[in-house]
């Protein structure tokens, strides 16, 4: 199975505001808010380390979570957030557009 | 009969001035009434608009009359469309043009929509709110419309200030948010005063069977206040500014949902 990569898009604005951190989609408006996992995730999304290896180490190492479902889980969240316009997915690493 | 000469006036809104030019002394007589506590004539404006008075039916608009408010940015200007009116802006050469019927609503939506973009990168906001001042201090009341902020502002004591009992204007200092006074009224169909106060609190309102005032988490506060904030543009960078004014907002101002009965004793809370 190829490995997928994710990356942060620039059409959106993001904010820890107590304890979630908060996207806003430049593209409708549409207000999110990611849990502790979720905001990890995000954090490491930099387009060149596959989201097995994020899971892995911002993930497993910090949470207390099955391996395989906190992989599941955070495929799940990678589908939403990329249907939203709020992360770009690849097969390939992502490279940063200026 | 009308004069071909165009007049102007100047109307200043939180320290933003704004001239308004037509060649209808009706409608500039209009103007004058409407925001008479907003006038001023010695100000440097920030933006013109032209103001051209046309038919009801001959306003070139393809917005029909039961339609909402359609703004868009079209060929490096603002284009904004009602059944009432037309408006193109050039926030860049800081102009516009008008063309709407000899009502005050038109102008009234093109101010609200030029002082949204305005501050938008300036880190203020407009925000559908109540504003008082009592003791010095600006006290902003957020809700949707029949939450109660018309009532609360009419239940006011005497020593307060109404700002506005429908549109809030925030703007960032270094030292603070400050609110100031709009014309922009709502069921209390009265213009606010013309002065400003540093923003002391933000309640959220809410009627219940007694007066209180709750905490609210900083998450629920920033999806509150961001439901009130008025902002008509679907513009990636303008809508990332009005995030961080609303995230810098929600952080240096304590929020708090007010529930209360309508009645005046609700006001020995707010001091």
């Amino acid at each position: 199975m190829s490995p997928v990569y994710i990356a942060r898009t620039k059409e959106v604005a993001a904010r820890s505001i107590g304890n979630e951190m908060m996207i806003m989609s430049a593209r409708d408006s549409t207000l999110f808010s990611l849990n502790e996992t979720a905001t990890a995730i995000w954090q490491a999304a930099d387009g060149v380390t596959p989201l097995a290896e994020i899971v892995e180490r911002s993930v497993c190492a910090n949470f207390e979570v099955d391996p395989a479902t906190a992989l599941r889980d955070a495929e799940e969240l990678v589908e939403g957030l990329s249907r939203h316009g709020i992360l770009k997915v690849s097969n390939l690493p992502i490279e940063e557009t200026p | 009969m009308g004069s071909a000469i165009a007049q102007d006036v100047l109307v200043e809104i939180g320290e933003m001035p704004v001239r308004v030019r037509t060649a209808s002394p009706e409608f500039l007589q209009l103007l004058r009434e409407r925001y008479g506590g907003f006038l001023n004539s010695a100000a440097q404006a920030v933006f013109e608009f032209e103001v051209e008075i046309v038919p009801p039916g001959r306003i070139p608009t393809a917005i029909g009359d039961d339609e909402d408010l359609s703004v868009r940015f079209e060929a490096g200007r603002w284009v904004l469309e009602r059944g009432d009116f037309h408006a193109e802006l050039d926030t860049a050469l800081r102009h516009g043009r008008i063309w709407q019927s000899a009502t005050p609503y038109a102008i009234d939506a093109a101010f609200r929509i030029v002082h949204s973009l305005l501050l938008a990168k300036q880190g203020g906001l407009l925000v559908h709110a109540a504003s008082v001042v009592r003791n010095g201090r600006a006290f902003l009341f957020a809700g949707v419309s029949g939450v109660g902020k018309t009532t609360i502002s009419r239940l006011a004591p005497p020593d307060a200030t109404l700002l506005t009992d429908e549109i809030s204007y925030l703007r960032r200092e270094a030292d603070g948010y400050f609110a100031y006074g709009t014309p922009f009224a709502g069921e209390l169909a009265k213009p606010g005063e013309n002065v400003r106060a540093p923003l002391a609190a933000i309640y959220l309102l809410a009627q219940g069977p007694e007066n209180r005032i709750d905490p609210v988490a900083d998450g629920d506060a920033l999806r509150a206040v961001l439901r009130c904030v008025l902002f008509f543009a679907h513009d990636s960078e303008l809508v990332g500014h009005v995030f961080d004014s609303v995230c810098n907002l929600v952080q240096r101002v304590p929020v708090r949902r007010l529930t209360f009965v309508p009645d005046s004793r609700v006001w020995e809370l707010i001091l």
